[in-house]
């Protein structure tokens, strides 16, 4: 897996195997998700594929009432909305993800600040499909 | 310590002009450029020999997509008649226009060209809303699209954020809502003249007319609490947290500053000009502060040797409630966590010490999004000529004001000071 290039498309395939991985800087250590190709920080172009352990907490979250075509295609819609978010990983980087296992129609009762763990979910058909990030309360 | 940029020479605005901002069956974009350039000649108070103008550069975020319509530098400069003098588009999403104000600055202060024409132009309304949702989302990072953001979902996500860190609630949001919709009536250009409380009173004549049950608002705020009159886009995102889909245009005519006598004695001089580049919600540094906000203002006020508090008024980003809280604290108009209270004390009111989008913001004058960034520089310019009506500043002896223009997940950002001496 070392080969693989720290790359979107190297990151999509990751959690195609179900496993959220990111870039660690062999100079400083600092961690990137989705993987980076250099680190931002000390500018070394150093890099190890490092695997999060898929916990963190919701960072900050929306209800999406009027979504995008595939997302009306899935079925939702202003009486059926679905909960997108940002989670903080328990080693430090934020994901964009959707947010499964709460009441999108009842978004004050979702708390930023939740236990979260990531569930990978998946979208379209044979070669289209594709694995997409989400996480649900702990 | 960062370095003090300068301008090679001085660039004044000697001209301004926009159309209607609206939403137009039987206008396109030529028309909308045209009664913007139109008004912008008129505005000229020496008058302007088109024959003068040395280039354009126009801003478009994206009429490829609403209109498959591409490359509106030529098509711009043969509609003015001023063919075969170079034109150039510019695109950084919702802040394209801003670039090319920033280009045509840049051209002048090279020395390179005298008068140079900038503008935007963005046409919408024509395309479905979802298409017009998606052509937005282009200007989102990938990460966030592929999970089914959308923009408002974006400030959404930001807003729970800043209410979590700050305390503040969806009822401060509504002050940003009701001041803006206060100070659209007195724009003539504004897609939507109408405060709260008249949209609440055509609704209530409406179910009147129709013998229904009459709402039972009392106050602007119930009315922005019913989710039948306010329902939700992207909690906390209501309908009217959120700027329209709008047509429009607008222009303005930049010179050097040694030959601004030729066209008036009353030339605005570009005193700032910043602009910054920032990363989506993951990467951001906070979720509740845009970095490339705050680059445009360190560079803008580095140049200007001005502070915030030295900006009389300001045109911000609003496309969303939200937004408008985040930039006035991004600009250093108020301490970051402040600015909620800042709106619901009234600070940013029109007759407050620090009035914020005295046209009504992108809210309810509209946001044609590639005519966006100048639209508001128009506004700056209205009021520091006194020209500004009924929503004329009250602050005496007004002499500076800024325009604050934002692209995508504030991925591009720009502040523009000018003054008037």
């Amino acid at each position: 897996m070392e080969e693989r290039a720290f790359s979107d498309i190297s990151y999509a395939q990751f959690l195609g195997e179900e496993k959220l991985m990111g870039s660690n800087c062999k100079q400083c250590g600092a961690v990137y998700v989705p993987p980076r190709p250099k680190c931002i920080k000390c500018h070394n172009s150093d890099m190890q594929w490092i695997e999060m352990k898929g916990t963190g907490k919701l960072a900050a979250f929306t209800s999406i009432s009027i979504g995008p075509a595939f997302m009306i295609e899935e079925g939702y819609n202003r009486k059926n909305p679905y909960c997108v978010g940002v989670v903080e990983l328990d080693e430090g980087p934020r994901v964009d993800a959707r947010i499964e296992s709460v009441e999108p129609s009842k978004p004050g009762n979702i708390k930023v600040g939740t236990p979260m763990t990531v569930k990978f979910l998946r979208r379209g058909e044979s070669v289209d499909k594709k694995t997409y990030l989400a996480f649900e309360p702990l | 310590m960062m370095k003090r940029r300068k301008l090679g020479r001085g660039v004044t605005v000697v001209g301004a002009g926009m159309s209607k901002f609206g939403m137009y069956k039987d206008k396109d974009s030529k028309d909308l450029f045209f009664e913007a350039f139109q008004e912008m000649v008129r505005s000229v108070d020496k008058g302007l020999d088109p024959n003068d103008i040395d280039a354009l550069y126009v801003g478009n975020f994206s009429n490829d997509f609403f209109m498959h319509q591409s490359h509106w530098g030529p098509i711009l400069t043969d509609l003015i008649g001023v063919t075969p003098i170079p034109a150039t588009r510019t695109e950084g999403a919702c802040a394209s226009s801003a670039l090319a104000f920033r280009e045509g600055v840049f051209a002048i202060a090279s020395g390179f060209y005298d008068v140079v024409l900038v503008g935007g132009v963005e046409e919408m309304s024509k395309c479905s809303t979802e298409l017009v949702a998606e052509g937005l989302a282009l200007a989102a990072v990938p990460y966030e699209n592929e999970v089914g953001f959308t923009f408002p979902g974006v400030f959404g996500t930001i807003a729970t954020a800043y209410f979590a860190k700050y305390g503040a609630t969806h009822e401060n949001l509504m002050d940003v809502t009701i001041k803006s919709h206060n100070n659209a009536p007195l724009n003539p250009k504004a897609q939507f003249p109408f405060t709260i409380r008249d949209i609440m009173n055509s609704k209530i004549e409406k179910a009147k007319s129709q013998g229904g049950p009459l709402p039972e608002w009392q106050t602007e705020k119930d009315f922005l609490r019913d989710p039948r009159a306010n329902p939700p886009v992207a909690w906390p995102m209501h309908l009217f947290d959120c700027c329209p889909i709008t047509d429009g245009a607008s222009c303005m005519l930049l010179v050097a500053e040694e030959i601004a006598a030729n066209f008036t004695n009353d030339p605005l001089y570009v005193v700032g000009i910043g602009q910054g580049s920032g990363r989506g919600l993951h990467a951001a540094p906070t979720l509740t502060s845009f970095e490339a906000t705050k680059r445009a203002a360190e560079e803008a006020y580095g140049m200007s040797g001005l502070t915030p508090r030295d900006i009389q008024f300001a045109e911000v980003h609003d496309c969303f409630s939200m937004a408008e809280i985040l930039h006035i604290e991004d600009l250093g108009f108020f301490k970051a966590g402040e600015g909620y209270k800042a709106v619901s004390d009234g600070l940013t009111r029109l007759d407050g010490p620090k009035p914020i989008n005295t046209s009504g913001g992108l809210k309810c004058k509209g946001h044609p999004v590639g005519a966006t960034g100048i639209s508001q520089l128009i506004e700056v310019w209205t009021q520091l000529r006194n020209k500004a009506g009924k929503r004329q500043v009250p602050i005496k002896d007004l002499r500076i004001g800024a325009a604050h223009n934002l692209g995508g997940t504030g991925g591009t950002c720009t502040l523009t000071i000018l003054e008037r001496r």
